[in-house]
């Protein structure tokens, strides 16, 4: 026989997929072999466990029949998708564990009854689903107009400006402010105009649209900045003013992402917390009026159900665990709205 | 075009004067622009508003009397321990996050097939979307019971670690806990902007290494990661930011002893944090306590201003984030 060629070394020096795929299964079969006669020992335990043995093993035999640098090469690639799947557990786990704890409480009672002169088990939280969609209805009805007109000044009039320039850095430090904070600022507004113990919906508002605004700005503004300007000159073009080429030409254009933006910014605040528990409170009963006393809120409603149990503990753990899962229902609503209306409002020739 | 003073029924004259015709919409224009720009100084004047009634209700605080406030003398003495708690978990938390979000960015741009790779981006998505007081119920009820045996296992084999120091807390809600629930929510947001810089890699790059026989990891180690160090530092620092506020999560999983200046992670006694103590003190407080809460707010806001901004200047050279 003659000396193998470097090229046909590179092709008979490789391990097939159905060998590591051996290596894995190998490992698992150690790794529960090694962990049974353990006490208390679970799966998340055997699939670490697992995991190390087939990386190890990967290595020591890839370095003998690869060498070093393919060696490495599959250990990175190991542990680059092993962190991928650890990454995702923490959502499987909290998807999980709030299905499978909310659905007990998850009835009739629990969607339209509130909270008023319930002490024990039973209660439900009519006004805290109504409160958040005010709350979050008037925060949005504040954010969107105010952002889509900051975004329209930033792309379409602002440009060089250092006014412009400044408002663009603004919104950024903007984004970066704590959820608490904002609760703190509509605290202190609200409070030098009326009484120290005022407390309402609007103020909870407010302090949503502070969050709101820069994210609003900031995704109208990327659309609005992939507008191509050929359409806005053609426009000028025909003689059409500027503030009308804006309203009727480049807005509709950009109005998919736009929606979709709105949508994903209000699923954001959807869930804040902070700011209501010092601007809004909590509330056992429907309160329809945003302006008068405190609403409730599903976030607060959630927090408060562990932070103050009353009596019966579970059932009020029950209460906290049905609402979050309409919260994340509500959110995933909104995610997949999103992402709906953009493939279907997206003109079929830039998709 | 000169200064020809107009007839005042401008709007009203249809075609025998140009220059008339023209003015009105010009008109609308200005105001228009006008417009836009308002809504733009509003930002100015929002920010302002924020600035202004921190400081302002804060100030009180500065004249408390000195057994007003628990355990601290005065101001100082009880903002100082709440700002170590804050940027104490915010930096572990950052330490655990900050390779998974990496090793989430590679898969999803350089190991995972192009059509999988965009679901998994919105997998993460989602992990950005779930409100903070879900993640605090989650870390009670899962994932602090769910750790407290490893944290047993690191007390009794390194417990000489000042940081591992015993006795680990039964219930598991312990500073480890709060920074492994504010490593999950900050992931998300490192994880994409990490993303955004190693997409934005030179093909040309990549395929030299290609061309020279080097190996996908190799290709990473010395195209990819050089490229975009920059944009995951400045990825890093943003999620820092958003660590540095977090609320809700804290304020559930945490339990805070006041005053508490420790490194210890894993027993009973944990220092606070800023944006925890504010929600689990104000609804107790009275109106000049409270002033204690806005001042500490106002540290906080200063310090995530501060971060932020040192984050856009990294993330910007690289990406124009």
């Amino acid at each position: 026989m003659q000396k193998s060629t470097p090229g046909a070394s590179l092709e008979t020096n490789k391990l097939s997929p159905l060998q590591l795929g051996g290596i894995v299964a190998v490992a698992l079969l150690i790794a529960i072999a090694v962990s049974l006669p353990v006490p208390g020992t679970n799966v998340t335990m055997v699939v670490l466990l697992a995991g190390v043995i087939a990386v190890v093993a990967t290595y020591v035999i890839s370095r003998r029949v690869e060498g070093r640098r393919h060696a490495q090469d599959r250990i990175v690639t190991g542990l680059v998708t092993a962190s991928f799947v650890v990454a995702t557990l923490p959502l499987i786990s909290l998807i999980y564990t709030t299905v499978s704890r909310g659905t007990n409480r998850l009835d009739m009672e629990f969607l339209t009854g509130t909270m008023r002169n319930v002490v024990g088990e039973g209660g439900g939280v009519s006004q805290a689903i109504l409160g958040t969609l005010i709350i979050t209805g008037i925060a949005t009805v504040i954010s969107v107009p105010i952002g889509i007109l900051v975004a329209i000044y930033l792309v379409e009039y602002g440009r060089g400006q250092s006014l412009a320039k400044g408002i663009s850095w603004l919104v950024d430090v903007m984004t970066g402010i704590p959820s608490i904070v904002t609760g703190l600022f509509a605290v202190g507004l609200f409070t030098a105009i009326f009484d120290p113990g005022y407390r309402s919906g609007f103020a909870g508002s407010i302090a949503l649209s502070v969050l709101m605004i820069p994210v609003v700005v900031r995704t109208v503004e990327e659309m609005l900045r992939l507008v191509p300007m050929k359409l806005r000159e053609a426009s000028y073009g025909l003689g059409v003013p500027r503030w009308r080429t804006i309203l009727k030409i480049v807005l509709p254009t950009a109005l998919p992402g736009i929606v979709t933006g709105v949508i994903l910014a209000i699923a954001r605040v959807v869930g804040e917390t902070a700011p209501l528990l010092l601007a809004t409170g909590l509330s056992d009963e429907v309160n329809l009026n945003p302006f008068d006393g405190r609403m409730a809120s599903l976030p607060l409603f959630i927090y408060n159900s562990y932070i103050t149990p009353g009596v019966t503990v579970q059932a009020s753990y029950d209460r906290g665990w049905s609402a979050a899962l309409l919260l994340l229902i509500l959110v995933g609503v909104l995610f997949g709205l999103a992402r709906l209306l953009s493939a279907a409002l997206t003109p079929k020739g830039l998709k | 075009m000169t200064t020809t003073q107009t007839p005042p029924s401008d709007t009203t004259s249809t075609d025998d004067d140009f220059m008339a015709g023209e003015l009105p919409t010009r008109r609308q224009d200005k105001l228009f622009e006008g417009i836009t720009t308002g809504a733009g100084i509003l930002i100015l004047l929002t920010l302002a508003g924020v600035a202004f009634f921190l400081v302002q209700k804060s100030l009180p605080s500065l004249e408390l009397p000195a057994e007003s406030l628990p355990n601290a003398e005065d101001i100082g003495g009880y903002t100082w321990p709440l700002l170590f708690g804050t940027v104490y978990s915010a930096i572990i938390a950052l330490l655990l996050a900050t390779p998974l979000a990496i090793a989430i960015a590679l898969f999803m741009t350089h190991y995972a097939p192009s059509k999988l790779a965009k679901t998994l981006g919105y997998v993460v998505d989602l992990l950005a979307a779930v409100p903070s007081v879900v993640y605090g119920l989650w870390g009670i009820f899962v994932l602090a019971p769910f750790f407290v045996p490893v944290y047993d296992f690191l007390a009794d084999t390194l417990g000489w670690i000042p940081l591992f120091a015993p006795v680990v807390t039964p219930s598991g809600r312990n500073m480890a806990s709060a920074a492994l629930v504010i490593a999950v929510m900050i992931l998300p947001i490192i994880a994409s902007v990490s993303k955004e810089v190693f997409l934005q890699t030179p093909r040309l790059h990549e395929e030299a290494a290609m061309a020279l026989g080097a190996t996908r990891w190799e290709v990473i180690k010395t195209a990819v990661l050089p490229h975009g160090r920059s944009g995951v530092i400045g990825g890093a620092m943003l999620g820092l930011g958003r660590a540095l506020g977090e609320t809700m999560a804290i304020a559930l999983v945490l339990s805070p002893t006041p005053g508490l200046i420790g490194f210890a992670v894993f027993t009973a006694q944990n220092p606070s944090t800023i944006a925890a103590n504010i929600a689990l003190s104000f609804p107790n407080f009275g109106g000049q306590e409270r002033s204690a809460l806005f001042a500490t707010g106002l540290v906080l806001f200063v310090a995530t201003f501060v971060v932020n901004y040192i984050a856009r200047r990294i993330a910007g050279e690289s990406t124009g984030y």
